[in-house]
Formats: structure tokens, C-alpha cells, sequence
């Protein structure tokens, strides 16, 4: 185990909206807010849930992508993940790499532990969430296609990772 | 990212969500968050450090068992790499900047047009 900083978290928000400005953009984005969230309680303990895994990546063809490049939700099957990653998304370049799959979408871990117990299963297949501007297109469409691809995989919880 | 969290949880399917963004996830409010200070892009650990991966996950899945109301966020005990500068970097405006960063701002208004206009 490594030490814990001091340091408090990066304020995204902020030094989005000033370096937004700073490209000439006027309209700062509004960020989802809600003042509470859901709950769920397991059904189950973990070592019997199906455990889906979900990350912000795109497959390396961009096939999530339709003509106008607006991105769709998209599964890959856990046993043959591609090689490589779309992750043209807002992450540090300066500070580090997004090589390594198993950063952004831990499917090697997720195994380890399966083979722990410590779950019951891995669910057969992954998923990746369009990171959208509009929160209707998230609300209304890529969220219930992704909940109606949970549970066909008949997944009990769920591991969100965003890049 | 977290919305889509918040809709999987309220429909009974359980969620964490794993991030670096704090002030993001926790502005929009999800049921369990699991925050790795780190920059963006390595939420599950540093490249290349399959303990420090199965750790984070083995972690954050304790959540799901641990948390007892909506809005729990637990830290990460792992750091980042030693590299005080990060945090000040990312996407900082410095006044040097202002004029380079205006003209990528334009080129990129300038493009989104073109394709707008090609696009009918």
C-alpha cells in the first residue's frame, strides 16, 4: 500500500468550464445534478451475483459509431476482448497511457476474483456506454439498452468504470 | 456514466462506480462510488500492475455489500505515481495559453461548421 495524499481531488468541473472559455466556447455545459440517488440492496451475497462489467471505451473499428459519428452502446464477449481500445475520450495525456486495458476495463481481475469466489461469475459479456453530451440520449436510450442487455446476460450487479 | 449507474440501479440491478472525476460523479449522485485520485484514464489502478487492479476491484465490489445508503463514496487507498505536478496540469489555463487555446477553439468551430454543412 502506498501512502495517501494530502492533496485534495482535482476540481473537473471548474477546470473544464475555464479552459472551455478559454477555447472561445460561451456556453458553459451543465453538468446532471440530482440532490439524491437509487438504491438497491444485493439479492444476493456477492459470491453468488453475476458481475457485468461496463466502461466508457469504444471497440478500435469505431463500430459504435453510426454515420454521423454519434456513439452506440456496445458489447464485446469477455473471453475475446479486442486487442486494442477506442479511448479517444478527455483523459490525461500528459499524466499517463490507457494501454493497458485492464486500467479502464478489468477483466482479468474480474476473473481473478471470480476464481477467488470472492464472486460468483463473471457475466459473458462487457459492455461500453457512449459518453454523451445529451442526457436525454443517455436517459431515454443508451441506459435502458444497457439495463436490457444486463439482463439478458441475466447480470445481478454491475461495475461501472469511466475512463 | 453515472447516470446510466442511477437508471441500472433504480430498475434492481445494483451498481459501483469506478472513477477519478469526484466533483463529476458526485454532482450527479450515484448510488456507490469508488474514487481513485489518480488522472484520468487509470481508474482501475496504475498500467500494468495486475495486484493493484484485482485490489481496486475487489474494493470497490465490497461496496456492494458494505454501503448502507445511496451517495457512499469510498477512496482508494492507492496514489498516483510520483508526480506532484499532475493535478495543476490537467487542462490548466495559464495566461501564455490563452492565445494557442483560442486558436485551437477556432479551428475546431471552424470544422464543426464544415461538417455541419456537409452533413445538410
Amino acid at each position: 500500500m502506498e501512502t495517501r495524499s494530502s492533496e485534495s481531488p482535482v476540481r473537473y468541473m471548474e477546470r473544464t468550464r475555464q479552459y472551455y472559455r478559454a477555447l472561445g466556447y460561451n456556453n458553459d455545459y451543465v453538468w446532471a445534478h440530482h440532490d439524491d440517488a437509487p438504491f438497491t440492496r444485493p439479492s444476493k451475497p456477492l459470491s453468488d451475483c453475476t458481475v457485468a462489467l461496463i466502461t466508457t471505451a469504444g471497440p478500435p473499428d469505431l463500430s459504435n459509431r453510426d454515420e454521423r459519428n454519434r456513439k452506440h452502446v456496445w458489447s464485446g464477449d469477455v473471453d475475446s476482448p479486442p486487442a486494442t481500445f477506442d479511448t479517444d475520450l478527455a483523459w490525461d495525456k500528459e499524466a499517463t497511457h490507457t494501454d493497458d486495458r485492464e486500467t479502464f476495463l478489468p477483466i482479468d481481475a474480474a476473473r481473478r476474483l471470480e476464481a477467488e469466489g470472492v464472486i460468483g461469475r463473471l457475466a459473458p459479456h462487457f459492455h461500453g456506454a457512449p459518453t454523451d453530451y445529451s442526457h436525454g440520449k443517455t436517459n431515454e436510450k443508451d441506459a435502458p439498452e444497457l439495463l436490457r442487455r444486463l439482463r439478458e446476460d441475466k447480470v445481478d450487479v454491475a461495475v461501472l468504470t469511466a475512463l | 456514466m453515472s447516470l446510466i449507474a442511477r437508471h441500472l440501479e433504480a430498475n434492481g440491478i445494483p451498481t459501483v462506480v469506478i472513477g477519478s472525476a469526484k466533483d463529476i460523479v458526485e454532482h450527479c449522485g450515484v448510488p456507490r462510488f469508488f474514487f481513485s485520485d489518480f488522472p484520468l484514464g487509470n481508474p482501475c489502478g496504475h498500467p500494468w500492475t495486475p495486484d493493484m487492479q484485482t485490489e481496486t476491484l475487489r474494493q470497490a465490489l465490497a461496496l456492494l455489500e458494505t454501503a448502507e445508503a445511496p451517495g457512499t463514496t469510498v477512496r482508494s487507498p492507492f496514489e498516483w505515481k510520483h508526480d506532484p505536478e499532475w493535478r495543476e496540469r490537467y487542462n490548466r489555463v495559464r495566461p501564455e495559453d490563452r492565445e494557442r487555446l483560442l486558436a485551437i477553439g477556432d479551428e475546431r468551430r471552424r470544422k464543426r461548421g464544415q461538417a455541419a454543412r456537409s452533413d445538410g
